[in-house]
């Protein structure tokens, strides 16, 4: 630690890895600065006296004998109040600041604090001098937006008696608490933002298994293949499959105390989009404006490689923080793959031996490590509190194909797999889940959640849909060889019900203002309308009714525009119900009384 | 004060490695000039110690070793701008291929170009009428976007970029309007076929083009788009017009990519594609857009011919990875005669929402599409069944559907080279084609749009 800073020269210039001699004594992901330009680099590689450094800005004009100094620190982030409401590079550099400086294209060796170092917050302190804290203990707050109360924690590792807080108007740089060390006379000086190696999981007391789902109101994932708050999904699919929007989907609506949006690789209208959109929208549960909860990283597709590397750890550990706190927070990544494909330039440029794809041979690990720091937690500190954080990686595999490396070592960490399809992108069915291949591990763990807040019958109503849309896939083998109409009249009536299943439910217009969002109770009585009208369907076609009969009543129609029904007019819903009990009966009784004479 | 060297040591493809140099720096610019006098440009791509790895832009044939003379430039590869641009030819390189004088710059660019803050993006919403049913009705164009046509050896691309060139228009805006056109590797006749059609149209006086041939240096395509794309820039942002790129033909810029990846022996990705092909592309795709507070704006539509019409092939599917949506132009309906061939169930405008509807071009236009959408997906999927049962095994919903995908090809989509559709005749075109369906299958266009736009509207179903 006390060898401080570590100067050297570079030797070899490579795109966006730069190699440099006299480094014997930098340590591996240290941050170095490179060239008198001061440009923002990591060590990734150290050999003998030769380190490699991947650097975050682009290289163009460097050459040899030109200076490296390493920092002697890792990549960290500053956590601390003006998280919220931010748009940071991938090195958490605001690019808003960044903008007011050089204008509208980033340019080079521009270094801003993530935190702005000016502005005032309000601490409330609810700890007192005296106190016996540790890491994770709250000190006070700060109201950072409408939506988010900013908790002022003792950062990991730390431990004393308070000695001094006060209440008060601080910039992030303030001191605002003196905590006595463990008695060995060591003092330690608190202030509203602390550091955090972005590489290093932040630590937490005990790991729990989710039980609570993350409402998202997107009606193919709460009922068919919910996420679990602290759980993992993968959204894997080709382009035009409707990825973004799902994330985007995601970030709206979940409900969520913080949401993390990291664009990593993407284009750059789409973060456009979500900075325009997300101050207009208002989150459905407060009123409030989507922004006041959201952090975004965006490191579009033409910024340097090496920091869309890093910019899935500064989101997650931003995401940790928050979670630290107690909050339920869901983390976006879009798209994991330029993140592997910045881990292949790296590792091809640095000459190792490529494993599949010419992805690296770490690949997999990386990406475990990378979902395993999502999870339900009791954090640090005395109150126990819970915080969760949920990630919802995207991938874009090539041409769709889901052998694709960074697919599989996805798949193997990620308990939800929501598979986006592009035929039904095709014909337009959005979401464009396939409801055949997608898969949730978590029904067993929310089970409880569903019976006691959504309805006792959920589960089973779930599983005679998924039941039903089975026997489709089976029927239109069939129907493929030998015509709809000679399958019988039952056969007709699932596939009748499948159809209504597919485009009432699971079809979902994320541009209608009332489709875009269905909560649980409208969901439910969505689903129980279609499963009631197939439970009557199917007494009435024992009693001789044609399926055609059926799903002609008007009160298909109905049932087709439940979705737009406002959230405050669900009775229509259930009047709905109704019908569909008088028009069956109506049908069978017409039926029996044709039979009757004979 | 520029140092000369002569110190090349090797020569492989279009790459020179020199050696014994001092302060060479990553990505300048070199000269190299042959006994004869001819001066060749290249960048460098790699510098080792006192070793620089220099790509040639005009290839390698006719140096060697022991003649060439290599000075490093100590900038980047800069372009000459001015306003007077306008209505000329250059060559891949930006130096002029028409016969006329140089042009004398108001200033210089590094054709590198810095990459846009994401913050000072201003998000594409205007309309553009393409004229073109297919496009505006159901893939829309909108102002700032990057929508690449991908096609086929043997399909229309190059009418229809052209077609699009000339029609595109944002109406009821003020504005100067200019394209840049940008041929990489294509063939005369091509080339011509878009010179001659600027000049008989007029639209010459308002373009800028790059051309580099297929019988010019590969190397130097790698150059071009950043050329163009710079003069692109200058145009949008200091001269505020609204430009329109057009950007021919993807594939061949990516193969000089990946010749110089192989040259330089490093590991490929797929098909031999270098792994940074992605980030390449979009270095050149992220060009396009809005800047918050500037009046002009960039449009791009590059061409990208795939490979055996295959749209998973590394260049197409990166490129639909970037860039906002994609048209898709299909064999089968290019040898049905009909024009545009564009195949719009793979298509997409991923910025369609946010240009249409009430105040851009009417409320129902969001539905609308999604309603043609889906029935020509569903007539598709019949006519696929009747392939197989016969047409007479189809039930009546699906016979309407059957000839509903017809009507929508033979109607819709078909139009002439020269034909402009108003964006009203192409919504009204489509209400007229939803007749042909039952009124219950109607169901992605909502009650009162029904009402107010289905003309003849058929019977109610009747029970049987």
């Amino acid at each position: 630690m006390t060898e401080g800073k570590v100067t050297g020269l570079i030797r070899k210039v490579s795109g966006p890895l730069v190699v440099a001699d006299g480094m014997r004594k930098a340590r591996m992901f240290d941050v170095v600065l490179v060239s008198d330009k001061k440009l923002i680099g990591e060590i990734i590689e150290v050999k003998g006296d030769l380190a490699s450094i991947q650097v975050y800005e682009e290289t163009g004009g460097l050459g040899p004998g030109e200076p490296v100094e390493s920092t002697g620190e890792p990549l960290s982030v500053e956590l601390g109040p003006g998280l919220v409401e931010s748009i940071y590079d991938g090195i958490q550099r605001p690019l808003d600041v960044i903008r007011k400086q050089v204008g509208d294209r980033i340019t080079r060796g521009i270094r801003v604090p993530g935190l702005s170092r000016e502005k005032k917050w309000e601490f409330t302190a609810t700890a007192k001098v005296g106190d016996e804290v540790g890491g994770g203990d709250i000190l006070g707050t700060v109201p950072e937006t409408t939506l988010v109360e900013h908790r002022i924690l003792v950062p990991p590792g730390v431990a004393g008696t308070i000695t001094k807080l006060s209440s008060g108007s601080f910039t992030v740089d303030d001191i605002i608490s003196e905590l006595d060390g463990d008695g060995d006379g060591t003092k330690h000086e608190l202030k509203l933002m602390h550091k955090w190696p972005v590489r290093v999981a932040r630590p937490y007391r005990e790991r729990l298994t989710p039980e609570e789902p993350l409402v998202t109101g997107q009606r193919v994932i709460d009922a068919f293949f919910p996420i679990a708050k602290g759980g993992t999904a993968c959204v894997p699919g080709p382009f035009g499959a409707g990825k973004t929007i799902i994330q985007h989907q995601l970030a709206k609506w979940a409900d969520a105390e913080i949401v993390i949006f990291i664009g990593c690789g993407e284009r750059g209208n789409e973060m456009t989009d979500v900075l325009m959109e997300f101050p207009e929208l208002t989150d459905p549960r407060s009123g409030e404006p989507l922004m006041k909860r959201t952090v975004l990283v965006a490191n579009t597709s033409n910024m340097p490689v090496a920091a869309r590397e890093a910019s899935i750890y500064t989101g997650i550990t931003i995401a940790e923080y928050f979670r630290d706190m107690g909050y339920s927070v869901a983390l976006m990544a879009d798209s994991t793959s330029r993140w592997a494909e910045a881990l292949r330039e790296m590792s091809g440029r640095l000459e190792e031996m490529p494993g599949e794809e010419g992805y690296p041979a770490y690949l997999p690990a990386r990406a475990a490590q990378f979902y395993e720091r999502a999870g339900r937690v009791i954090c640090l500190g005395k109150d126990g509190r819970i915080g969760a954080l949920s990630a919802v990686g995207a991938v874009s595999p090539p041409g769709g194909d889901l052998s694709d490396p960074v697919v599989q070592a996805t798949l193997k960490v990620v308990k939800v797999f929501w598979s986006l399809e592009d035929w039904l992108a095709y014909e337009r069915h959005f979401p464009a889940i396939n409801w055949l291949t997608s898969y949730s591990l978590y029904h067993d763990s929310l089970e409880a959640y569903f019976r006691t807040e959504v309805s006792e019958e959920w589960g089973e109503m779930r599983a005679t849909t998924m039941r039903i849309l089975q026997q489709e896939a089976e029927l239109k083998e069939i129907a493929r060889l030998v015509g709809v109409d000679a399958l019988s009249n039952r056969d007709r009536l699932i596939l009748g019900t499948a159809k209504a299943v597919r485009e009432d439910f699971l079809h979902q217009n994320a541009f209608d203002e009332i489709d875009t969002y269905t909560s649980f109770p409208k969901q439910y009585k969505m689903l129980r309308n279609i499963m009631t009208f197939n439970r009557q369907a199917r007494e009435a076609v024992e009693q001789g009714v044609q399926a055609e009969e059926l799903f002609a009543l008007p009160v298909n129609g109905e049932i087709s525009r439940s979705r737009y029904v406002p959230e405050s007019e669900l009775d229509e819903l259930d009047e709905i119900e109704g019908k569909i009990g008088s028009e069956i009966k109506g049908l069978i009784e017409k039926r029996v009384g044709a039979e009757e004479p004979v | 004060m520029v140092k000369e060297y002569m110190t090349a040591q090797e020569i492989a493809g279009p790459l020179i490695l020199v050696g014994e140099v001092s302060g060479v720096k990553y990505e300048e610019l070199v000269e190299v000039e042959l006994p004869d006098g001819e001066v060749r440009r290249g960048k460098v791509l790699e510098v080792n110690e006192d070793t620089a790895l220099v790509q040639l832009f005009e290839g390698a044939t006719g140096v060697s070793v022991e003649s060439a003379r290599i000075r490093f430039l100590g900038r980047g590869l800069e372009l000459g701008l001015s306003r007077d641009m306008l209505g000329r030819v250059f060559d891949g390189l930006g130096h002029p291929k028409d016969g006329g004088p140089q042009i004398i710059p108001e200033m210089k660019r590094d054709v590198a170009g810095a990459p846009m803050n994401p913050t000072a993006r201003d998000y594409p919403n205007e309309f553009i009428q393409t004229g073109i049913s297919a496009i505006d009705g159901l893939n829309t164009l909108v102002r700032g976007q990057k929508l690449p046509i991908f096609s086929g050896f043997g399909l229309p691309h190059a009418e229809l970029a052209a077609q699009i060139a000339r029609q595109a228009a944002v109406r009821g805006a003020e504005g100067e309007f200019a394209v840049v056109f940008c041929a990489m590797g294509i063939t005369f006749e091509e080339a011509e076929y878009f010179i001659s059609d600027f000049r008989r149209t007029g639209a010459i006086d308002r373009a800028v083009l790059f051309v580099n041939l297929a019988s010019d240096p590969a190397i130097e395509r790698i150059a071009t788009p950043r050329m163009a794309l710079t003069a692109a820039e200058y145009l949008a942002y200091d001269m505020e017009m609204h430009v329109l790129v057009i950007l021919t033909d993807m594939t061949n810029y990516c193969e000089a990519l990946r010749e110089i990846s192989a040259a330089r022996k490093e590991v490929p990705g797929r098909r031999g594609y270098p792994g940074y092909l992605y980030t390449d592309l979009s270095t050149l795709y992220e060009r396009a857009g809005r800047i918050i507070g500037k009046n002009g704006s960039i449009t791009q539509i590059p061409v990208v011919s795939m490979p055996e019409d295959d749209k998973t092939h590394p260049i197409p599917d990166l490129t639909g990875y970037i860039t906002e949506g994609q048209i898709i132009l299909d064999r089968v309906l290019h040898r049905k005669g009909i024009y545009p061939p564009i195949n719009v169930l793979p298509s997409l405008s991923r910025l369609r929402d946010k240009g249409i509807g009430e105040g851009k071009t009417r409320e129902d236009h969001a539905n609308l599409a999604n309603q043609l959408f889906a029935a020509y997906a569903r007539g598709k999927e019949a006519q696929e069944l009747a392939v197989i049962l016969g047409e007479a095994a189809l039930s009546p919903e699906d016979k309407a559907f059957f000839k509903f995908a017809d009507a929508f090809e033979d109607r819709y989509l078909r139009q002439t080279i020269d034909e402009n559709r108003t964006i009203e005749e192409t919504l009204t075109l489509g209400w007229e084609l939803l007749e042909i369906l039952p009124l219950s299958e109607l169901k992605r266009v909502k009650p009162a749009q029904i009402e107010k736009y289905l003309k003849n509207q058929p019977k109610k179903a009747e029970a049987a």
